[in-house]
Formats: structure tokens, sequence, C-alpha cells
């Protein structure tokens, strides 16, 4: 150590440290800085695999030009995907709606039959159709940052605009002839951007110009953190409001009690010995 | 009334078969078991006490924001003790009454359940003394002011009930009005056509909402601000032009298929913003009223009577939305008087 500081007045000893300092931060830095957005890149490969999947898979509903096809009374035996953009396709693949397994007055979620590569070239497909939505990005669904004030205006915009089919901590609800708004619970970030920017069958769509993006992200904050916080009340019990709930207290909890204390009545050890 | 049972026949119909031969319980003839139901019971009431104790020690300790399960810590231990603690009680108690108390069958015959006759005339002979001593009878302008006096105590109720909330329709119909933009609610920002597109739906307030004065007070703010809203506030969709087919003279209430509704369900005023957007049918979440938005909000299911009320939409110089002019029609759950006052609003205009 001695000898390091004997030196510490060398003409050169300031560039030295000054290169080590340069040396430490960077290396600091590249270790810690955030990976900058990639853009999701798609090739002119992917458009053609993309195609060749709807092909096979999507074309006997939606039609070979992705036009749609209508029936003879003039409904939509599939809808044209013209302009409905990479979003469109990442919603409604990603989560497994599309495609349908049966005809049904909703698409249900189910298990994806596309793996995510392969929604990626649909998407990539159905996206040179037309212009529409692209798959959100980082804008949209990056809700790490977000204070309780954008939480809570996140919450405003959701029982503004939400809570009507949603429900107020959106775990879904009826619509007429057998559709549902679905719960939220365990939806991306991503998916839920989608929703709102194409949406998807009974669902309005919730634009860019009116719900901004930021505002969206603070909507998908506040369904987050409605979701993350411990549920101070005990069971939820799907958090479907009173009616369901006093239902099942009545039905099943009373009725309940109410057969626990005829079977304490009726029953009682008794021996022949006198 | 003694007489009642002296009238029972001495020889009954049926012969009375007696009580069957009593059967005695475990407890009843072997001295160990009862000694065991009581150690049982015993310990039941003092599990039930350290959970008690247990409940003291788990208020006192567990921070309120741990938690277990996904649950509240607290909560749940509260809930877990306390409950724990009733349970065993309860439990204790049946079998103490089961296996140890007294078990020999008692008959107990019914009693009339009326007075006897000397009560009932002691009872009434009271009642005509404080009558006459009151001078109920003898005084009839006394008993009929008191009569009116009690009467008149209903007046005020009808006279609050009457104030608990403005009359659907007063001196005007809704805050809208001519040249009014139509904005976003919550965040109040004016919208053009092109922000929306086919399929959107926007939850919308007019601008008076979110103006403020020359001191930078709201215009509207309070109770005025909430009885206002509960009535202007609309819903603002967009659909393809040749899916709407308007009624005669309201050709130009929508832009390029965009129109606006009242959200006030015209059944019994529940916010409705329902909207499916490929059947464009608004569903009332209360009662399941029906509208048809793409054929000017005609009720097509449920107990509303009325369509529900349009309101005629223009573009302002800077490409905003705005009113035409207030609603046509009365924006309010239907009342009585509803025909009448449609009638008034449509003499001023």
């Amino acid at each position: 150590m001695r000898k390091l500081s004997t030196r510490r007045r060398h003409p050169l000893a300031g560039i030295v440290v000054m290169l080590l300092a340069l040396g430490v931060v960077g290396g600091v830095y590249s270790v810690v800085a955030p990976e900058p957005a990639k853009a999701e890149t798609v090739s002119a490969q992917d458009v053609k695999a993309g195609r060749q999947l709807f092909l096979i898979g999507c074309a006997s509903c939606h039609g070979k030009n992705a036009s749609g096809i209508e029936t003879k009374r003039g409904g939509n035996y599939g809808p044209s995907l013209i302009g409905v953009g990479a979003a469109a396709v990442d919603f409604q693949v990603g989560t497994g709606r599309m495609p349908m397994a049966k005809s049904a007055p909703q698409a249900p979620v189910k298990d994806p039959e596309y793996t995510a590569e392969e929604t990626k070239q649909l998407a990539a497909y159905i996206a040179t159709l037309g212009p529409g939505p692209a798959i959100p990005d980082d804008e949209y669904t990056d809700i790490s940052g977000k204070s309780a004030r954008q939480i809570s205006e996140g919450g405003e915009f959701f029982r503004t605009n939400c809570t009507a089919c949603h429900n107020s901590v959106g775990a879904g609800g009826a619509l007429p002839g057998g559709k549902y708004a679905p719960k939220l619970d365990g939806v991306s970030a991503k998916h839920i951007a989608e929703a709102m920017m194409t949406g998807p069958q009974q669902m309005p769509v919730f634009s860019d110009d009116v719900i901004t993006p930021e505002d969206k992200s603070n909507i998908i904050a506040y369904i987050k953190a409605v979701q993350d916080q411990p549920n101070y009340g005990g069971m939820a019990g799907g958090g479907l409001g009173p009616v369901s709930e006093g239902l099942f207290t009545w039905i099943i909890g009373i009725g309940g009690l109410l057969i626990a204390a005829i079977w304490i009545g009726a029953h009682g050890a008794r021996v022949k010995k006198k | 009334m003694s007489d009642e049972l002296d009238r029972l026949p001495d020889t009954e119909p049926v012969k009375d078969p007696g009580l069957p031969e009593h059967q005695y319980r475990p407890s009843d003839v072997d001295e160990a078991q009862a000694t065991r139901a009581e150690r049982q019971i015993s310990g039941m009431f003092t599990v039930a006490t350290l959970l008690l104790i247990g409940f003291c020690v788990a208020y006192i300790m567990i921070d309120k924001d741990q938690t277990f399960l996904g649950w509240s810590a607290m909560n749940f231990t509260l809930g877990a003790t306390l409950g724990g603690a009733m349970l065993l009680m309860g439990v204790g108690i049946i079998q103490w009454a089961k296996k140890l108390m007294g078990d020999h069958e008692m008959v107990e015959l019914r009693h009339p359940a009326g007075s006897t006759a000397e009560d009932r005339v002691d009872t009434l002979k009271d009642l005509n003394d404080g009558i006459n001593e009151s001078g109920f009878g003898r005084r009839p302008l006394i008993r009929r002011t008191l009569f009116l006096s009690m009467g008149a105590l209903a007046l005020p109720t009808v006279i609050l009930l009457r104030d608990m909330g403005p009359l659907p329709y007063g001196h005007k119909n809704t805050v809208w009005k001519k040249g009014m933009r139509v904005v976003n609610d919550v965040a109040g920002t004016p919208i053009k056509p092109s922000d929306l597109q086919v399929g959107q739906l926007v939850n919308a307030e007019p601008a008076i909402m979110y103006e403020t004065d020359e001191d930078g007070h709201p215009v509207l703010h309070g109770t005025e601000l909430l009885q206002e809203k509960s009535k202007a506030a609309v819903i603002v969709v967009r659909m393809r032009p040749e899916d709407i087919s308007p009624a005669k003279g309201r050709e130009n209430w929508g832009v390029d298929g965009i129109l606006c509704y009242s959200k006030i369900c015209t059944h019994v005023g529940c916010p409705i913003s329902l909207w499916e957007q490929q059947t464009h049918h608004l569903l009332c979440p209360c009662h399941q009223s029906t509208f048809d938005l793409a054929d000017n909000g005609k009720v097509v299911f449920g107990p509303a009577h009325r369509p529900l009320p349009q309101l005629p939409l223009a573009v302002d110089a800077d490409g905003y939305l705005i009113a035409v002019s207030d609603f046509t029609e009365i924006v309010a759950p239907s009342y009585p008087e509803l025909a009448r006052d449609q009638k008034r609003l449509d003499d001023k205009s």
C-alpha cells in the first residue's frame, strides 16, 4: 500500500484513476441497467409461417383471405380479421379463446392450442392484412413503479368503465343470452391491455385516444393491487356480492346448522342394561 | 280455568298406551362412563378457556399486516380461537345435557291459554275506571284534538320524505344545453369523433362537471354536483352507420355512427353501461331491462317502459363532440306524474 500511495502524485495518476473509475461505473451499469425494451421483431418468415397456420387452423371459419364468412341469414360464421391487428390475435389465441371448440354464445378461456411462437406468427400474418392495434409494450403493462395515487386513479377509471360488467373487484358477471363478462383474476397485464384496445367479443373498445395508455396501465395496476390485497375478511366466496353470499349463508350455512341440530337431537347412546 | 280440565271425559275413545319403557344411557348405569364423560366435558371447557386466552395473546402480539395463506393472520387467529372456544363450549354443554343431566320422561298437560274469569273482570274494571277518571269519554273536545294532533304527526314525515331528493323533473331536465362539450368521465377530456372506433364505449359527462369559475372554484360541487351528475351522466357509443335505424327527426342526432344516450335506466334509475358491442344492446344490471341503442334506445326486454333518452350530438368548430340541446325526454326513473312533466317539457321547447 505504501508503494501505491508514494506514486499518487505521478503525472499519470489522475488518468489512471479516471480510467479505473470509468471501468467500474461502466461495469456496474451493464449489470444493473434494465435491458432496453426490444421491439417485437417480426420477420417475413413469421408472416409466411403464420399464413400457413391460418390456412390450416382458422380459414374454415374466417375465410381463406381472413375476410370472414357470411351465413345465409347475413350473420357472421367467422368475422373478418382484416384490420383487427396483432393485439386481437395475441389476445384471442393467447388466452385459448380461439380456435373455438364449438359454436356457443361466447368463446370461453381454455388452454391455448398454439405455442407462443405460433401465436406470434399468426399475429404477424394478421397484422399484415390491415392496420390495427399492435401487441402492447411496457408502456401499457409495466406497473412496477405505480404510486398509490396512480393506482387509485386507475381505480376511478375501473369503477367508471369496467365494473358495470366485470364487478367492482373484477370477479366478472352475467350478460344476456348465455354470455358473460369473465373474471379478471389471473389475467396477465398484456391480455387486459389487449382486451381494452381491441374489444373482444361483446366487450366495447376503449381506444387509446379516450383511455390513454397511462390510464390503461393505471387500471391494470389497480386490478393487480386489488387482487394482491390480503383478504382481511377471510374467504371471499368469489367476491360475487351480497346476494350470492346471502344465498349461500341462508341455504348452506343455516340449513347445515339445522341439519346438525336435528342430528344432535336424534342421536344418543342407549343401553338395555338397567 | 280448572273447570276445563274437569270437563275432560273420563274414558277416552283410544286407550292411552302409556310411555314406552325407559332406556338408560351408558353413563346412567356405568359410573366409569359417567366419570369419563365428566372429564371429557370439563376438558372441552378448559381448552375453550385456553383458546380465549390465546385470543387475547393473538390480539396483542400479531402484527395486523401479517398474512397467513393470503388471509390476515390476525383475523384468522382471532376467528379460529374465538370460534373454537365457542364451539367447544357448545359441544361441551350438549354433551353435558345428553350424558349427565337428568334423563327421565316428563308429562306436562296442556293448560288453557286464557286468563281466569276473575282476572278478566278485574282488568276490564281497571280499564273502565281509568277511562272514567281521565274523562276521556265525557270531554269529547280533548279526545278529538288528541286524535287530530296524532294525525298531524304524519305531516312532518310526508314533508321530509318529499324532500329526500330532487324531484325527477323540477325547473329543468338536466344540465346539458346547446354547445356543451361531451367529456370523458374521470379524465374530463373532450372527445373527437376520430378518437372513437366502431364498437367503442365512452362513459361521459357534460363539460360543466369539470369547469371552474374565474376564482378557480368548480362551477358545480358538493350535493349539487352529485345531483346533476345523477341525471346528466351519458354513454357515447360508436356503431357502423348502416346498422343504425334512426327514428323520424333523429337522422342527424349522431355523428358518423356515434350516438349518445342517457346512462339512467328509465325503469328505476340505475346507471347502465353494460354495452354489448356486437348486438348493440345495453343491459341494466338491476332488473335486466335491455335497450337497443341501434334502434333509438327501444326497450327489447325487461320491466322498463320507456326508451332510453337520446342526446342529439354535433361537432363544434374545434372538432369536439357537443350536445345540440338538452334531452328532449325526461331523464329519470318512471314516476306517476311523468306524462304531465313530459308535456311541460315539450311545451317549453
